[in-house]
């Protein structure tokens, strides 16, 4: 077994990304992530494990230097929230393009616009459906503790390099600034030169005379050529939609009513599911690891038993059209959200299920 | 067994840092633990509260709207969570700069006179840890020994000398508690 700390959400994502080996971190403060930042800093990993940490001068500079990096092969990464990730939309759509590994940490505060710093899940959309230009998805990741916020780092990289596609952490404020017990992997070292030639031979490394140029880049104006760039892509996804899905679970086998919820709403959801239990209410949760690939068939095989689904977001509605296209019209499904930064009560989203599945 | 508790009072009076050891020491007796601060616009006007739950079991949401013990150290605190005790639960309150006193027949009520005795003492720094040992008199939720370690965890190695001060402060606060009856 690995260190146990209490720790924030947001350190244990800094901390995880020094023990995984990650090259370099690139970032712009805002609030509620600038934690990661101050951490990497006050902890020098370049002294502990040669690990670069700088700030740069604008979002859109993080996630081009993220670019650059990934381009070299290096475990790179980035964090930011809600404005700060749509600027960096641009450089993750040509991330996808060109095939690299990155991992970006969105901590989703209430929108649109600046909106405010309190958490929200508004990003659904933009980090499952794309965000940026073109037909592109990223691996999105959502945790619900201070262990996978530390898990998913290791996770998202692993995920980022297999696959050479950017991987999005889609947290919030709330798991980003709770403490909880958490349970460090030890060091894994960083990639030496000889490593990384090995383990990515698409990398930009230098020319040696043996082989030809690499080219990294996101462009091909044949259109031919760009349709092969397509469907190489789709290809990929398809495979990652067949490997990589994650879910879990909770008090779903006798219910008969469901909740489907993901990060910080999943944990409000597990509350209320053990309060509407002692009421006499079976219910259950589902609750998506992995938001791309979204857990279709698992969740239409769960969905379908019950008498009623509830699908509880920090959102106006955007994981239930997800839901929907999963399990289809058999079974009434509603949604029960809270917007621009208002957390839902345990006690709410029980009255919601009272009032708009069993009642309804 | 799980204990959620709410801590809250103005910025300064230790109590993020209260939440925090009263965390680590469940830590350091095995149990599972969240400590959710206030952040952001909520903390702006002075107050900070905390959300600590400690349980044997996997903690579901960090964030409530009921709890077990309300640990109130001021009336703004007074005003927004006296009503979120949950019915047969625990309040315990400073009454230094309290105008409107709990009120509540359905809830046990404790009050703690943490400050006037801190300040009698010397001892304001570590006021905090006064109310904490009157809410560890009556929930035993952590033993003296995992105290000690959370105390160690929890502060800064160059503040370790202030650990038996601390120690004093928590069986003070033991020592302190009144019982209120609300007629």
């Amino acid at each position: 077994m690995g260190e146990l700390k209490l720790m924030k959400g947001n350190e244990a994502i800094a901390e995880a990304a020094i023990r995984a080996g990650c090259d370099g971190y690139f970032g712009y403060p805002i609030t509620p992530q600038s934690e990661v930042m101050e951490y990497l800093m006050a902890q020098k990993p370049f002294e502990r494990t040669g690990m670069v940490v700088l700030q740069a001068e604008s979002e859109v500079a993080s996630i081009n230097m993220v670019y650059g990096g990934a381009g070299t092969g290096k475990k790179v990464m980035t964090s930011s929230s809600s404005p700060g990730i749509s600027l960096m939309q641009e450089g993750i759509s040509y991330m996808a393009g060109a095939e690299l590994p990155a991992l970006i940490v969105n901590a989703v505060r209430g929108g649109p616009g600046l909106g405010t710093i309190q958490p929200s899940q508004a990003d659904y959309f933009q980090a499952v459906k794309g965000g940026g230009h073109g037909d592109y998805k990223l691996i999105v990741l959502a945790p619900a503790s201070v262990q996978e916020m530390c898990d998913h780092v290791k996770l998202g990289f692993d995920l980022a390099f297999k696959y050479r596609t950017p991987v999005m952490i889609l947290s919030d404020g709330a798991i980003g600034q709770m403490m909880e017990k958490v349970v460090f992997f030890d060091q894994i070292p960083r990639r030496t030169d000889e490593e990384l030639m090995k383990e990515c031979p698409w990398a930009a490394v230098g020319k040696p005379k043996n082989r030809e140029h690499i080219r990294i880049t996101s462009l091909d104006l044949d259109p031919a050529g760009q349709e092969r760039v397509n469907l190489k892509l789709q290809a990929k996804y398809k495979t990652i939609e067949e490997n990589e899905i994650l879910y879990e679970e909770i008090q779903c086998k006798d219910a008969e009513y469901l909740f489907v919820a993901f990060g910080l709403s999943a944990r409000i959801c597990q509350k209320a599911t053990d309060l509407a239990r002692a009421k006499g209410i079976k219910v259950g949760l589902f609750r998506p690891i992995t938001l791309f690939p979204f857990p279709i068939q698992q969740i239409a095989a769960t969905g379908n038993r019950m008498k009623g689904v509830l699908v509880v977001e920090m959102n106006a509605g955007q994981m239930i059209e997800d839901v929907k296209l999963s399990m289809g019209s058999k079974v009434k499904i509603e949604h029960f959200g809270r917007f621009g930064g208002i957390i839902p009560s345990p006690d709410e989203v029980v009255n919601a299920l009272e009032q708009k599945i069993i009642g309804g | 067994m799980t204990e959620e508790i709410i801590i809250a009072g103005f910025g300064g009076q230790g109590v993020l840092s209260m939440g925090k050891i009263l965390a680590y020491s469940g830590v350091m007796q095995n149990k599972e633990v969240s400590w959710m601060p206030s952040y952001g616009p909520e903390m702006r006007g002075g107050t900070a509260n905390v959300t600590v739950i400690i349980s044997d079991e996997r903690i579901s949401s960090p964030i409530l709207n009921s709890f077990d013990t309300a640990i109130i150290l001021n009336q703004q605190s007074m005003d927004k969570f006296e009503k979120s005790v949950k019915p047969g639960g625990l309040l315990i309150y400073d009454p230094n700069g309290i105008t409107r006193h709990p009120n509540r027949k359905d809830i046990n009520i404790y009050s703690i006179e943490a400050a006037d005795e801190a300040g009698r003492l010397g001892l304001s720094k570590v006021f905090n840890m006064i109310v904490l040992g009157g809410f560890l008199k009556l929930k035993p939720l952590v033993s003296p020994e995992y105290l000690h370690k959370g105390l160690e965890k929890s502060l800064p190695e160059r503040h370790h000398k202030l650990i038996p001060e601390n120690e004093k402060a928590v069986e003070i606060g033991m020592k302190l508690l009144k019982a209120v009856q609300v007629i």
